[in-house]
């Protein structure tokens, strides 16, 4: 594994308004509707749709981890080169706990009444997953 | 000189107020246009990587999916009219009504009937004025579009257009009328077809380089299809709604650039005749004086 240092995965984490992070990762851990899935180098190209759920980015060349939370959107891997869409992206830092944690309880006292609800609720969950993870 | 110096001076102070706002709303408009072009260029990537996405999808999976599926004989149309929610912008509303005009006139003629949905102030207004009936509308975003308003006339639109032939509210097709952003000067109302989607649109041929690569699909190519294309549908509306929020402001700018230049010009008309009249006025009482000396002297030359 003497050349693993010189290629990468070169990684785009888009949101619907913004590129929320780019740039070259070791792994990336996600989780799809299947379950959890990990990109290293040389991952055969895969598309996939994500639950909503909380994606780790593990910066190259460093012990830094980029931890975002995402609602649903898709993950396509191709020649090392991975993208990450989803309408919203958030990073863990920038996700209130205290608000998520209202944005939770409302989303799950709704979840009866529509199918929707229940996206929030994992979407809900997921930012907190996110911003316990990085604290 | 029917109208006195002080009415001149009036309107003249009433033309300066005007040309403030007109100069602030410009300079405003100015602005707020970088904003616009920077969203714009923000929501570039994410409209990028999905187009890749849905071409390397549609490339190799069959696409039969209900998002592109042509109905056999098209009946009724939906048209979106992207137009802004405050005047003061020139032509700009105007000029995208009467390209949706244009379009529902050939929609017409191809034997379909239209649906509208309005987006922006002055097109519910040009709607309700006229008393022509529309399905639904949004406002209030016009200049600073959000992807949520996107996502919101997105999934109406792909509702009606899921919907069986003859059931309520179906509609065959979806049209987008907006305004094209080409540069500070040149804003083109455009009309383009939305759905049924033409996948692969607006894609480049692949170089050889970068052929697209054989993807593995999970949970499956269909499902993949399902969850990516009512996102490439909202995403082409948002792009549309910026382009429109960056048309709008140009607009606007120019539209209050030449009402600037107008007020100026007032100014000066004013304050020369302004002038004149005060020169009259002057030139009046002296000949009125001359006039009276010379009544006196005369007078008393006749004494004397």
């Amino acid at each position: 594994m003497a050349e693993t240092a010189v290629e990468n995965l070169h990684v785009e984490l888009v949101a619907a308004d913004r590129t929320v992070w780019s740039g070259e990762a070791a792994m990336i851990i996600a989780r799809t509707l299947d379950g959890d899935i990990g990109v290293l180098r040389g991952h055969a190209p895969t598309l996939s749709l994500l639950s909503a759920s909380v994606v780790e980015i593990q910066v190259a060349d460093t012990n830094q981890l980029v931890v975002v939370a995402v609602d649903g959107g898709f993950l396509s891997v191709a020649n090392n080169r991975v993208s990450i869409l989803a309408e919203r992206i958030e990073r863990a830092e920038d996700i209130e706990v205290s608000q998520a944690r209202v944005d939770l309880e409302e989303a799950k006292r709704v979840l009866d009444s529509s199918n929707e609800a229940e996206q929030r609720v994992r979407h809900a969950e997921a930012r907190i997953r996110a911003a316990e993870k990085v604290s | 000189m029917a109208v006195s110096l002080r009415e001149y001076r009036a309107r003249i102070k009433s033309t300066e107020s005007m040309k403030k706002i007109t100069r602030a709303m410009e300079l405003i408009a100015a602005s707020r246009i970088i904003k616009a072009q920077q969203r714009a260029a923000a929501a570039a990537p994410y409209a990028r990587e999905l187009t890749r996405a849905v071409s390397a999808v549609a490339t190799f999976s069959n696409v039969d999916h209900p998002l592109t599926r042509e109905q056999e004989n098209p009946k009724r149309a939906a048209v979106l009219v992207i137009t802004s929610d405050r005047g003061l912008a020139g032509a700009y509303s105007s000029s995208v009504l009467k390209e949706s005009e244009r379009l529902a006139e050939r929609l017409r003629e191809e034997g379909k009937e239209i649906d509208y949905f309005l987006a922006g102030r002055k097109a519910e207004a040009y709607f309700k004025f006229r008393g022509r009936p529309y399905i639904q509308s949004w406002t209030g975003f016009s200049d600073q579009p959000t992807y949520d308003k996107a996502a919101e006339i997105g999934s109406a639109l792909i509702e009606a257009f899921l919907k069986e032939q003859d059931e309520d509210g179906d509609v065959d097709e979806v049209h987008i009328v907006y305004t094209r952003f080409r540069s500070m000067l040149t804003q083109e109302p455009t009309a383009v077809r939305l759905l049924p989607l033409e996948v692969v649109e607006g894609e480049e041929a692949p170089e050889d380089a970068e052929l697209l690569p054989l993807y593995e699909f999970e949970p499956s190519a269909a499902q993949v299809l399902d969850g990516l294309l009512p996102q490439y549908v909202q995403s082409r509306i948002y792009f549309s709604l910026l382009q429109s929020a960056a048309s709008e402001l140009a607009a606007r700018q120019k539209a209050m650039k030449s009402a600037t230049d107008n007020a100026e010009e007032l100014i000066k008309k004013f304050t020369r005749i302004a002038n004149q009249a005060r020169q009259a006025g002057i030139t009046q009482e002296i000949s009125e004086i001359v006039g009276g000396v010379n009544a006196l002297a005369d007078a008393q030359a006749a004494n004397d």
